[in-house]
């Protein structure tokens, strides 16, 4: 699974921050998000897809997130 | 009047926005709202000055339109959806220099950019010492002189207010002046020479404060500002006039009204909640979402205007029609919460309206978060028998303002 952050869109709300701060952080210049790992653990995937869902700017996105019939 | 109205006429007068909330229930919105958004989510609704547009009353078409930037947010694009003949100058005109909140992209994003740095989750967090510092020089203060208290002007309003001048650089001395000022330009009934005449003095006393700025930089928001470059001095006092709004009135009615209406659930049985509150910081976190939810205090919701035809549920929006997205109406929207007109502070009230969605999401909205997070804590921590001292029926609501919330709280304890 990945995470793909587009900065264009990003408004710096800091919503993946509040719910998934060990995968997302902002910028100390500018408050856009920096992605702190591209690829989450497994325990991880559930608050990140959240955070993709809450991101008021649809900058985030998520790919891979259905593994093959073995999940 | 002698001369009938004719069909059309009155089907314009059914589709004003309501705004009357249900006799005795303060936290309520208007109960017509659950009808439209059941059987009708997408419906005509009639403007005060004649324009035929719509209102928007369930989630996920709310949220959709405030995804969506061909749905406008231009200061001369913009509908008032309730009567408010002090804006009626204003409305048709290009936004003043600063107000970004009434811009689309780029322009909005150029400022925005300036200012998302300043108000990250980090940086909030930073001030959640100073922040509990404050609240409780404010208990101290109401111990002191003992109850009765009104919560709003002993609590409520000086939290936000003192953290919102800590932050830009504004002296909290001159309070009186910023205070009175934004309440009239928020009073649905104040006339355009009162919106006038406010606007005028707020203006100025934001120019002088960039002038002083200028002169002498200090460690604080506008200061950075000023160091950037990148906005002129008109500008300048128009972004720092919105936070200062947007800083204060917000956060304080929701402290307000967030507290009548905890006094009220822990007398309903749920005094449990209230100690979960108390006592644990993520139950503290839960119970501030669900509290947004359900208060919504943007009250009339927003408004966007169509730059394009769009097709929105069942209908085509054309270009030029204005949407209100009857925010409180979409955050008691069944299909997105269960039992949405209950107040459960132990539920996930995630994905709520009440900060907005899409680009103009609220900036401050981290702050906002922290404030009453702590606000609520420090409050019912030291006070657990906090109660009214009249009647409820009997506190003034702001039903007469664009933020809901309640014009005094007189508490004891």
């Amino acid at each position: 699974m990945e995470i793909k952050a587009d900065r264009e869109r990003c408004v710096g709300a800091g919503m993946c921050v509040l719910t998934a701060p060990e995968v997302f952080d902002q910028s100390e210049d500018d408050g856009r998000v920096v992605l702190l790992t591209e690829h989450p653990e497994p325990d991880q995937v559930d608050t990140v897809q959240q955070a993709v869902e809450l991101c008021p700017a649809q900058a985030l996105l998520l790919a891979g997130k259905h593994r093959a019939a073995d999940g | 009047m002698s001369v009938a109205s004719s069909p059309a006429q009155r089907s314009a007068e059914a589709d004003r926005l309501p705004t009357n909330r249900p006799a005795g229930c303060p936290f309520d919105p208007p109960p017509e709202l659950s009808r439209f958004r059941a059987e009708e989510p997408v419906r005509r609704l009639t403007y005060p000055d004649g324009h035929r547009g719509w209102l928007v009353s369930n989630h996920e078409l709310s949220r959709t339109v405030l995804a969506d930037t061909r749905f406008s947010s231009r200061m001369e694009l913009r509908r008032t959806a309730v009567p408010r003949p002090g804006l009626t100058p204003l409305l048709g005109r290009p936004a003043a220099p600063g107000m970004f909140i009434a811009m689309d992209p780029p322009e909005h994003t150029r400022y925005r950019r300036l200012l998302t740095g300043q108000f990250t989750v980090r940086r909030m967090r930073l001030l959640e010492p100073r922040i509990e510092q404050i609240a409780e020089q404010h208990l101290d203060a109401m111990v002191q002189a003992g109850p009765p208290a009104d919560l709003v002007a002993a609590y409520a309003l000086p939290i936000p207010s003192l953290v919102i001048c800590e932050l830009l650089g504004v002296p909290y001395a001159d309070r009186d002046v910023f205070q009175r000022d934004t309440a009239t330009l928020l009073r649905l009934d104040a006339t355009a020479e009162q919106v006038r005449a406010a606007s005028e003095s707020v203006g100025a006393f934001m120019a002088d404060l960039v002038r002083h700025k200028r002169a002498e930089p200090a460690d604080d928001l506008l200061s950075g500002l000023i160091a950037t470059g990148e906005l002129t001095d008109e500008e300048l006092a128009g972004v720092s006039f919105l936070l200062l709004v947007a800083g204060h009135e917000t956060t304080a009615n929701m402290l307000a009204l967030g507290a009548f209406a905890l006094i009220n659930h822990r007398d309903q049985g749920h005094a449990d909640q209230l100690a979960a509150l108390c006592g644990d910081p993520t139950a503290a976190e839960h119970a501030v979402e669900e509290l947004l939810r359900y208060l919504t205090i943007i009250q009339f919701g927003t408004t966007r205007t169509a730059l394009v035809d769009i097709h929105l549920g069942d209908q085509l929006i054309r270009a030029g029609e204005t949407l209100t997205l009857a925010l409180p109406s979409a955050n008691r929207d069944p299909d997105k919460f269960a039992d949405p007109d209950t107040l459960d502070l132990t539920r996930s009230a995630q994905g709520h309206l009440a900060f907005g969605h899409g680009v103009h999401q609220c900036l401050g909205q981290q702050l906002a978060r922290i404030e009453m997070r702590i606000g609520y804590r420090a409050l019912f921590r030291r006070f657990p028998e906090l109660r009214l001292a009249v009647p409820a029926e009997e506190v003034p609501l702001r039903h007469d303002m664009n933020i809901y919330g309640v014009h005094r709280l007189p508490v004891t304890w």
